[in-house]
């Protein structure tokens, strides 16, 4: 009692048990922080575990290679006091061929072969074959008998190329993503123009996302202003036709465009039926029946059927809300309706028509099932050169730098999105 | 505290959530101790070793889990490298048995544990790694009511002029590559040292880009004859056995061009670090019995690889077979040896070349 | 459809146009999925109309062929495993996240959310070899745990969306008629945010149950689920099963759209907003 007499008297709030109320508070909300922080734990740490680590962990090769450094580690050590410029010593060759003896016994040597490939074409076969032949020797002088073996021994190239690949850190895969490459002296240049593929992937998977955007975005943005227009009843009809497909599982829609654009299947039909076909042959555009199966168009066809809706909802759901008593005040001020639309209205819906499209362009970049089911080759985006670099080429090097190049962009433009539109605004269906 | 039994039973609730979706995973391992998997090329190719091999094999007692892919032995390293060796035994072919030999990514074949005679086996001693089950060819073939007969095999896949229309081709640049040369005019005898030069490679992708706009690339040995039947293209590639099943089985109007067929075998290999190697040995075993693979013709025509099963091959299958004489006048042999060597390189510059 | 009196010429244009045009979208939206259908029904095995006749052999291959009422099985048992991993991991979360002030928010919503954005190949490449050096590759919790990491983002979006417009003054106004911030929370928040939970976990279901890419790389050959089987199907030559199946599939997700339209609408009227 004469502690709450005290307390009364020098002015402090406090709470019933006699704690000033502002320690009380700080107190109540840091035992609700630390509440939020546990709820909030498990997930973190399951996705920082299931999902981020993995992912660091392979972006982490397309840098990290010891493949050399750890099969021809001897080799490695003697090469350090090479000057670059004449062949290598007896010394080398020595090491060379205790570690290539050693390495075909682990068969490991293609392994090696494989690696500086990546840098001298055709040389894969010739360590190969030198990890044969490697075993009959076995008394120095080594040099001689090993630049016998296959005269690419006999090339200062060759030991710098080795010599560059041992450590276990290489800008080689970043740099082959570029179109560029180290030249004997380690200074970069550019690949040949008959190799350089990668600036036009890149190029190739940017133009289809802005092109399925684009197309998302005029396909959307009537069908979301009618269906916010509408009367509630008319709207929760027409929305059945934007939902469906947005909840029809993704290889459900890519095999019926597939099976749909096949040359004279069903879509074909439609075109000839429609005269369609007619007309884009009287016009010179088109030559004879459609022939779409495979092909850049039917990619873009199917990547816009499957990403309309996630443009179309957010701009949809901005469109909701704003009144139309805007449009209604324009109108009786004197503009004529499309001015008043294109004034009033439509600078309203920009913040939807951004979370639409940056959505949609996000999602197109990482497209790999579509294109690899309803395009040819050359539609193939960045995941599907990522999905042959491992299950064709077996190159985890190049797998992981294409992730490098396709995760940041998609990371640059995810920031962007969340500066712009906020992610805690997301919304499904 | 009403709201406190409330919560207990939320986290109950959670909890016996969690527990119960653990429980649905725990009941069946993924890896079933005593089922072995078995990857082969799918089509009718897989459905002549289910009839012959499989199908005896689990009446024996035995599991099986089949499992499809289209060659890629890249997937096969990629498994064993991460220690993930979900397949017990896999169907390659020549050029695979040996770069994966070479590699380390199959076991070597211990040919007594098998009770197998190595010297029965034609082309048993080309690698330590495998176990050689059919020989096959690559070959193109047409539908013979939409086109007529070509004079060639050059001129059914290059002569846009005389045959206009699509082509099916393998999205790999084995055999392709050594076709389109020989249609350039390299000697089959030289195609092999024009292959292995830079220019040469070039060459043959050049030539190759006279049809590309008309290509339709299959991954999977059933699609070449399923493009053809579906009039997609007016001629496909495809392995000759998959154009006989869809000749004798569907009757399908289709007729092989044998010119420059690209005989090749196709083997069976076991992935280093399966779980079930024993298993792995008895299957193998069990499918090179010599009458199982006679049995095989009866579904698909390719040849033995077991000599002893030679003369209990229906001989009227025998005209169907690469090997017959009718069909070995213009036979062109891959070099396995070459591709096992160098294929990982051609794939990557096909790879390259198909992408621009 | 008559356009109002005091429409100018120009007007009238632009309101049949507009609903010429999306008459034309929607029927682009919707046509590829229902001719789909029927050709499920085609006694011969191509894909073109007219159809010579009809027949359920197909799906008599779907519901009966082991390979694919295995991969049906084994599509529900992942997906089930999925979403209750899912939704009890991501309704904490969202709990927790919808406090005020909590600290670093952003960071970790989008740290949360990342699994939506990232490339799905990029996922399933660092999980495969991630998963095979903890000996999950290849199995089913593997499966499970990587198709949990990508199903959590939906439900914590869709949680965290129910509590956001969730009105605070409620639970103000039952603190005020008394009652302990447990009952405030199971009377009053746990009814308004179930209606969030549900759809949250529809979405995992979808996610796992669709999904192709994470198993491409991480199914062993007996763990086919129902999208592999397809995605295989495709690859290797389209059967006439594969419709059937995409005809199931479509079936499927009808049901799910109906049940969360029913939540939202549920949820919309019980927090109020007039629909």
């Amino acid at each position: 009692m004469a502690m709450a007499q005290a307390a009364a008297n020098d002015g402090v709030m406090r709470a019933a048990d006699g704690t000033p109320l502002k320690v009380a508070l700080a107190r109540a909300e840091r035992r609700e922080k630390v509440k939020a922080v546990g709820l909030v734990l498990p997930l973190f740490a399951f996705i920082i575990l299931s999902f981020v680590v993995p992912i660091l962990i392979m972006l982490y090769n397309s840098v990290y290679d010891p493949d050399v450094a750890e099969n021809l580690p001897q080799t490695v050590v003697a090469l350090k006091q090479w000057d670059g410029k004449e062949l290598p010593s007896e010394e080398v060759f020595a090491a060379f061929v205790a570690d290539m003896k050693a390495a075909q016994k682990n068969k490991q040597v293609a392994l090696v072969g494989k690696r500086l490939n990546y840098e001298i074409s055709g040389i894969r076969s010739k360590v190969v074959a030198t990890g044969r032949k490697v075993a009959a020797l076995d008394a120095a002088p080594f040099k001689d008998a090993v630049i016998a073996i296959d005269k690419v021994w006999g090339e200062a190239e060759t030991w710098a190329t080795i010599k560059r690949s041992s450590s276990v850190y290489t800008p080689f895969y970043i740099l082959s993503m570029l179109d560029l490459r180290q030249d004997a002296n380690g200074s970069i240049e550019r690949v040949p123009a008959d190799r350089s593929i990668y600036k036009d992937i890149l190029a190739r998977t940017l133009g289809i996302s802005f092109l399925v955007t684009l197309m998302t975005l005029i396909f959307g943005y009537p069908v979301a202003y009618l269906l916010a227009t509408s009367p509630q009843k008319t709207a929760s009809i027409l929305m059945i036709f934007v939902l469906l497909p947005f909840w029809t599982s993704l290889l459900v829609r890519t095999t019926a465009w597939m099976i749909l654009m096949t040359d004279g299947g069903v879509f074909a039909q439609v075109l000839n039926y429609t005269g369609i076909t007619w007309l884009l042959n009287t016009a010179g555009l088109m030559e004879g029946e459609p022939q779409l199966f495979k092909t850049r168009f039917a990619t873009i066809v199917a990547m816009t059927h499957i990403q309309l809706p996630f443009t179309l909802l957010p701009i949809y759901s901005v469109m909701k809300t704003i009144s139309p008593n805007y449009m209604r005040a324009a109108k009786s001020l004197g503009g004529t309706p499309f001015y008043c639309f294109l004034r009033v209205y439509m600078p309203q819906t920009l913040p939807g028509v951004a979370a639409g499209c940056l959505l949609t362009f996000i999602l197109c970049l990482g497209y790999y099932i579509t294109p690899a089911l309803v395009g040819g080759p050359t539609d193939q985006m960045i995941s599907g050169f990522i999905e042959r670099a491992i299950n064709s080429e077996n190159n985890w090097g190049k797998a992981s730098a294409l992730g490098v190049i396709l995760l940041t962009a998609t990371m640059i433009l995810y920031y962007v999105y969340n500066k712009l539109i906020g992610i805690d605004r997301m919304k499904l269906g | 505290m009403e709201e406190a039994s409330r919560m207990k039973k939320i986290v109950t609730l959670l909890g016996a959530a969690l527990l119960s979706s653990s429980a649905i995973l725990a009941v069946a391992p993924a890896h079933a101790a005593d089922e072995l998997t078995i990857t082969s090329w799918g089509g009718s190719y897989s459905e002549s070793q289910r009839k012959a091999f499989y199908e005896p094999f689990i009446a024996a007692g035995n599991k099986i889990t089949e499992a499809e892919y289209n060659g890629e032995i890249a997937k096969v390293r990629a498994m064993v490298e991460a220690k993930a060796v979900t397949w017990d035994v896999v169907d390659v072919d020549t050029q695979t048995a040996l770069a994966g030999c070479a590699e380390g990514t199959f076991e070597t074949i211990d040919w007594a544990k098998l009770g197998l005679d190595r010297s029965k086996f034609i082309g048993g001693d080309v690698t330590d790694c495998a176990v050689p089950n059919i020989l096959y060819s690559t070959v193109a073939a047409y539908d013979t009511t939409k086109t007529k007969a070509p004079a060639n095999l050059f001129e059914a896949l290059f002569d846009q002029t005389k045959y206009p229309g699509k082509r099916a081709l393998q999205k790999s640049p084995f055999v392709n590559l050594e076709w389109a040369l020989m249609a350039d005019g390299v000697a089959a005898g030289d195609v092999y040292k024009v292959l292995g030069t830079e220019e040469g490679v070039e060459r043959a992708l050049k030539k190759l880009d006279t049809i590309k706009k008309d290509v339709i690339w299959w991954e999977s040995g059933a699609q070449g004859p399923q493009l053809l039947a579906d009039g997609q293209v007016v001629f496909a590639t495809s392995w000759n056995g998959r154009f006989f099943s869809a000749m004798k089985i569907d009757k399908k109007p289709f007729q092989i061009i044998w010119d420059y067929q690209a005989p090749d075998w196709d083997w069976w290999a076991i992935p280093k670090g399966t779980p079930k190697l024993d298993g792995a040995y008895r299957f193998i075993s069990f499918a090179s019995d010599p009458q199982r693979m006679a049995d095989q013709t009866k579904w698909i025509s390719y040849g033995p690889a077991n000599k002893d099963a030679a003369p209990l091959v229906d001989p009227t299958i025998l005209v169907d077979l690469p090997s017959a004489p009718d069909n070995l006048k213009t036979v062109f042999y891959p070099d396995p040896q070459f591709w096992g060597d160098k294929g990982d390189e051609l794939r990557e510059r096909f790879n390259a070349w198909l992408a621009q | 459809m008559a356009v109002p009196s005091y429409f100018t010429t120009g007007e009238t244009i632009a309101y049949y146009a507009l609903r010429v045009f999306v008459g034309f979208v929607l029927l682009f939206l919707i046509s590829p999925i229902i001719a789909v259908m029927p050709l499920s029904f085609n006694s011969e095995s191509f894909f073109t109309y007219p159809m010579p006749g009809y027949s359920l052999k197909w799906y008599e291959d779907f519901f009966f062929n082991p390979r694919w009422s295995d991969a049906v099985k084994m599509s529900f048992l992942v997906a089930l495993a999925t979403t209750v991993l899912a939704t009890a991991l991501g309704t904490l979360a969202a709990l927790g996240l919808s406090r005020a002030n909590f600290p670093a928010k952003a960071t970790i919503m989008a740290v949360l959310i990342s699994p939506m954005i990232v490339p799905v190949i990029i996922s399933a490449v660092g999980m495969f070899k991630f998963y095979a050096q903890l000996d999950l590759a290849g199995t089913r919790l593997g499966i499970v745990l990587a198709h949990t990491a990508l199903a959590t983002p939906f439900v914590v979006i869709t949680v965290t969306a129910t509590l956001s417009s969730f009105d605070k003054t409620l639970m103000r106004a039952g603190a005020s008629c008394g009652a302990a911030p447990h009952t405030v929370f199971f009377k009053v928040v746990m009814p308004l945010i179930l209606p969030g939970m549900i759809s949250g976990a529809l979405f995992a279901f979808v996610t796992s149950f669709d999904e192709v890419v994470v198993v491409l790389f991480l199914a062993s050959p007996e763990d086919r689920t129902l999208p592999l089987q397809m995605f295989s199907g495709i690859r290797e030559m389209i059967s006439p099963t594969i419709t059937a199946a995409a005809t199931v599939l479509v079936l499927i997700s009808t049901a799910m759209l109906v049940t969360v339209e029913m939540l939202r609408r549920r949820s919309e009227k019980l927090r109020g907003i007039a629909s």
